[in-house]
């Protein structure tokens, strides 16, 4: 009862609470640095990244260990559209980052969806790296290891290439990238309070009893997988602008293990968790390279702590913090 | 035939490492459940220890031809002390979560550890100047091996032995296998789990720093070599099955081999055929070859 209680209250602070961060990060230009509102674009294409990953990871229980290939799929439409064929528009960037990796990821997913645990998330992994090499390898089409350049997109049939580069990236595109991540995240929240989206939890819950109840597991497996491949590509189409270059190592394994990261270091068991941990993720390692070079030694350390200390990520420890304080007062 | 041949032996002095560390993964994960990222971080760590250790005791005096068995000691120590220290210190506390969270611990490991060799040695390649050119080369039917690398076959043959004596028949072994196949049944029988867990996670550790300290004198070390050998150790389990010794060793020959061939004649497909190879047992049999025969 009391329980239940804290959870209407936390439901009640919650859109609000949404909408002011939300108008906080588009005005976020207005009032602070180029470079922080540099910094929180990436943010942008690494939320629409993570909220799509945790419709798989988070709702549908499959660790994806692959899942930056996706991701690299939408950085090098970006790069393919406007350096090598000159079609710099943002929307067919877009569109096509999309149809690209949801045929990709009907293919890929329809084989991993077959497994799961620690075999999907190897064969997720063998696909990513398969991804890798192919870039590597074949430097006549991708540039191997030195990328390709991403030229600068008209956004909307418009063309930006006379503004500066950070005046660009910190206003017109910034805020481009802020209205496709609301949407998105408008979608996705449609997408888990949908029967489809609890039907997922069912299935990650426990799966024969799913399978018993009609639903066919596989199948909505299949679906979450190319929903959360079509996010990532959506986002890397967004990051590959914001970079001005591509290369391989957005796909390496390793990278795959950044998303994983960030949706547990902010909560993959809450919506806005894989959000939260985007942010930190990066606002820290800003703050932390510029400390030292070693930062991958203290994300290293955060990450075993989450892991063995607080495995429910930032959104855990603050929802049972306010629960506490809920049942006390 | 020379050219095969030589294909053949590269491809073979690979594998015997690839071995190596891919057992160190497969004793884990068939006991532990755990599959361990931050093996091939070990054997990372093994390769600069053994360069470390070798070049200071060349330094001083220490009569070069003997290098390799220091190289061993130095393995061997390393994982000792490594492997106890992250058991206890991060490893049992995840034992009995979610196998992502054992995942992520693993990889967590990784960053911090990669970090640590950067720290210690520096981003610049390391090596050893190429001592394992002073045993000479050796004319096998017309192709040149260099004897050292033969070494590093032969000792790897030999510890694959050992552990296969060790698993097949002694105590520890028999305590190996039946945790493997049932933990609760063996902790019921009285075996203390917190015990064969360090010395279990220990032997993983071990082979990987031994198998990083004897590949080294024949190359450089990088910082990227750690995270570079665990997808090959990854496939390598994976093509063999995951948790079978024989899987390890069968595996190791394949990824071993097939590099090597894909080196010399078609190199844009090196990485490329065993990544599909890895996808094609993970589809058509995904317990892999030697799948099913625990340990």
């Amino acid at each position: 009862m009391e329980n239940a209680l804290g959870i209407t209250r936390l439901k009640n602070l919650g859109l609000p609470l949404v909408i002011i961060v939300g108008l906080l990060l588009l005005g976020l230009p207005l009032f602070a640095g180029q470079f922080l509102s540099y910094l929180m674009l990436t943010f942008f294409a690494y939320a629409i990244t993570v909220i799509g990953f945790n419709l798989l990871f988070g709702y549908t229980g499959l660790l994806s260990f692959g899942h930056a290939l996706f991701m690299t799929v939408g950085a090098y439409t970006a790069a393919f559209l406007t350096s090598s064929f000159s079609l710099p528009y943002m929307e067919l960037i877009l569109v096509v980052a999309v149809i690209v990796s949801t045929l990709l990821a009907a293919l890929i997913g329809a084989i991993c969806v077959r497994y799961i645990k620690i075999y999907f998330a190897m064969l997720t992994l063998a696909f990513g790296m398969l991804f890798y090499t192919f870039l590597l390898k074949f430097y006549y089409m991708t540039g191997g290891d030195e990328g390709m350049r991403v030229l600068r997109p008209f956004l909307l049939g418009i063309d930006f290439s006379e503004t500066p580069k950070m005046q660009f990236l910190a206003g017109s595109y910034y805020f481009y990238a802020f209205v496709i991540l609301a949407i998105l995240t408008f979608v996705m929240w449609k997408i888990v309070s949908s029967p489809f989206g609890l039907c997922l939890k069912a299935i990650r819950d426990n799966p024969e009893k799913a399978e018993y109840l009609g639903v066919s597991v596989k199948k909505y497996r299949w679906y979450a997988f190319v929903i959360s491949a079509a996010y990532a590509a959506v986002g890397g189409a967004l990051l590959a602008p914001a970079v001005g270059q591509v290369d391989p190592g957005l796909t390496y394994w390793t990278q795959s293990g950044t998303l994983v990261f960030m949706s547990l270091l902010g909560g993959f068991e809450h919506f806005f968790g894989p959000m939260i941990g985007g942010i930190v993720y990066i606002l820290l390692q800003d703050k932390v390279m510029s400390l030292t070079s070693y930062w991958r030694f203290i994300f290293g350390a955060i990450l075993t702590f989450v892991v063995i200390a607080a495995p429910g990520g930032i959104a855990g420890v603050v929802s049972s913090l306010t629960k506490r304080r809920a049942r006390g007062g | 035939m020379e050219t095969i041949l030589n294909v053949l032996f590269s491809g073979v002095f690979h594998a015997s490492t690839l071995f190596l560390v891919a057992a160190g993964l497969q004793v884990v994960f068939g006991v532990q459940k755990v599959f361990n990222l931050a093996c091939g971080t070990f054997y990372a760590l093994g390769a600069y220890f053994g360069i470390t250790v070798v070049k200071l005791l060349v330094d001083h005096g220490f009569p070069k031809p003997l290098f390799i068995a220091p190289l061993i000691a130095a393995g061997l120590l390393l994982g000792l002390i490594v492997g106890p220290v992250i058991e206890r210190g991060l490893m049992k506390f995840v034992y009995d979560r979610d196998e992502t969270f054992q995942l992520l611990l693993t990889f967590g490991i990784v960053m911090m550890l990669e970090d640590v060799i950067k720290f210690i040695w520096g981003t610049s390649p390391q090596s050893m100047g190429g001592i394992d050119l002073m045993y000479g080369q050796l004319n096998v039917l017309g192709a040149t091996v260099p004897v050292y690398n033969l070494i590093v076959i032969l000792c790897s043959l030999i510890i694959a032995g050992l552990i296969g004596y060790l698993l097949l028949n002694t105590k520890f072994g028999r305590i190996i296998r039946a945790t493997a196949d049932n933990r609760e049944m063996s902790e019921a029988l009285g075996i203390n789990m917190k015990v064969v867990y360090i010395k279990v996670f220990t032997l993983g550790t071990v082979l990987g720093t031994l198998g990083g300290a004897l590949v080294i004198p024949a190359g450089a070390a990088v910082s990227e070599m750690g995270v570079e050998l665990i997808v090959l150790a990854f496939a390598v389990v994976v093509i063999g099955g995951l948790g079978s010794m024989k899987g390890a060793f069968i595996g190791a020959l394949v990824v071993g081999v097939l590099k090597s061939i894909a080196i010399s004649t078609y190199p844009e497909l090196e990485m490329l055929t065993v990544y599909i190879i890895v996808i094609a047992v993970l589809v058509i049999k995904p317990e892999g070859l030697f799948g099913g025969s625990r340990v």
